[in-house]
């Protein structure tokens, strides 16, 4: 089963596209433009269409999804962790 | 792919796929009139919407070319339109007139509603039976004009349902169709990519004129950095995060192939086809409004979360990849492909399945949206009224 999936090797986050992803588990993560799969950790229960961290980021940093600026990190974040609105927001506005 | 769909031959030579004779409202106050009309005439549709009153300038000039684009869309065989007042009616009608196709109007001063809807009404059945004996004909796949917008995003749309439109609308670019996208505030992120893939300098200029001035009037108007807006509390519940996110999600429809070939303004009728940009809000029913006055005659819809939105007169495809909307929703879900997300079906697959959907859709069968009876018609405003 894909758990995750990523749209650029390059990305820092991934999107789970399955019900049920709890801490603990470790992930399937489908790269999408390679179709190629990696493992993950998971350190977090993560809703479907939620993101998990793929690296340890520092406020201040860049979240990298598509491969392209998806916005800014405004609170730490771990590998494995829930990577939203409460740890990213936007650039723009 | 087919390379003919069966469709209505109008008089201007478009092409529809669908046979409405709708009752059109120039103002809100011809709306119960309108409602009458479609009532007593069965096979009818009127389209009530709240504005037309004291509307000038470049707002008032779209409130006409919406009404005028609708009532002129080949999707539509005949049109009775009803106003408050003989002038602003006249002017409708007289925009439509010009397509060739049967069109009357009333205005509702010194007649009343009653005699107004008896006389109406009279007209809108001779129209009805006469559109009842149109017959549809092999056309070639170049005369589909086919529109997108995307709604209830979520993550799933950005990887699953809109590169799933992307790899259809390459496919049907390369076929000459006529295409639009728009959505001008959710290219926010992305608007780089987009310039990148117009035709020529004098393209990338419009897109980015259009594009900077929607950003001009967010900032002139907004209280926050619009994160209660965009994304909407929808998009964040389906886990999307920032603009920049949902934007190159939303940019997936656009494929990989797919050249901006020019833009235009909201309501404007495309010169050639193409892929064309339209200046456009974000919000759905607008957005398919404004495509509906276009001329596009089948819409693709990919959402995530689950938008019901549907048109009164374009057949409106829904398409989601995620797995629990095609399961909790699945009334409102014409197109499936939450395979891609599991690798079960690949992309060129996935296009082909929304394509097979759409061949269908234009030789007439009904789309979930049509089924549901969801005729959202919700024109544009600019600014308020005089």
């Amino acid at each position: 089963m894909i758990h995750c999936v990523l749209h650029d090797p390059n990305d820092s986050v991934a999107v789970v596209v399955v019900e049920g992803v709890k801490a603990g588990m470790t992930l399937t993560g489908l790269i999408l433009d390679e179709n190629r799969t990696l493992n993950l950790p998971c350190v977090q229960d993560i809703p479907l269409g939620h993101k998990v961290a793929l690296k340890d980021m520092a406020i201040g940093d860049t979240v990298i999804k598509y491969g392209i600026d998806i916005g800014k990190v405004v609170a730490p974040i771990a590998c494995g962790q829930h990577a939203h609105v409460h740890n990213i927001k936007t650039k723009r506005w | 792919m087919q390379k003919t769909f069966w469709g209505y031959r109008r008089e201007n030579g478009r092409v529809g796929v669908r046979n409405h004779v709708i009752i059109l409202p120039v103002d809100d106050l011809a709306n119960a009139a309108c409602e009458a009309v479609a009532h007593n005439i069965k096979g009818t549709m009127a389209i009530p919407h709240p504005y037309g009153r004291l509307q000038f300038g470049a707002d008032l000039d779209l409130h006409f070319r919406t009404l005028i684009g609708t009532g002129s869309n080949p999707n539509v065989a005949a049109v009775v339109v009803i106003g408050i007042e003989e002038q602003w009616t006249k002017k409708v009608v007289d925009g439509i007139a010009a397509t060739g196709k049967p069109v009357v109007g009333f205005g509702i001063e010194l007649h009343g509603d009653h005699d107004t809807i008896m006389r109406a009404s009279k007209a809108a059945k001779v129209f009805l039976q006469e559109a009842s004996e149109k017959h549809r004909v092999e056309c070639p796949l170049s005369e589909l004009w086919v529109s997108t917008k995307c709604g209830e995003s979520d993550t799933t749309s950005g990887c699953g349902a809109n590169p799933t439109v992307g790899d259809a609308f390459d496919k049907l670019y390369a076929a000459g169709c006529t295409l639009v996208f728009g959505e001008t505030t959710e290219l926010t992120g992305g608007e780089q990519i987009v310039a990148a893939r117009c035709r020529n300098d004098q393209v990338r200029a419009d897109f980015m004129r259009m594009f900077d001035r929607y950003q001009d009037l967010i900032n002139r108007h907004k209280t926050s950095d619009l994160s209660d807006s965009q994304p909407t509390k929808g998009n964040i519940a389906g886990g999307l995060t920032t603009i920049e996110e949902k934007a190159l999600g939303n940019i997936q429809k656009i494929g990989k192939k797919c050249v901006v070939d020019g833009v235009l303004d909201k309501g404007e009728v495309p010169g050639g086809p193409g892929l064309w940009f339209m200046d456009s809000s974000s919000a759905a029913a607008e957005m398919v409004t404004l495509c509906a006055a276009s001329g596009y005659v089948v819409h693709f819809f990919p959402t995530g979360q689950g938008n019901v939105i549907g048109n009164p007169i374009l057949p409106v495809i829904k398409i989601s990849a995620n797995p629990r909307t095609v399961r909790t929703m699945s009334e409102h879900i014409d197109v499936d492909t939450s395979g891609l997300l599991q690798r079960e079906i690949t992309m060129d697959e996935a296009g082909d399945k929304l394509l097979a959907m759409m061949f269908r859709t234009a030789n007439g069968r009904l789309t979930s949206t049509e089924a549901l009876g969801h005729r959202e018609f919700v024109l544009t405003r600019l600014y308020e009224s005089a």
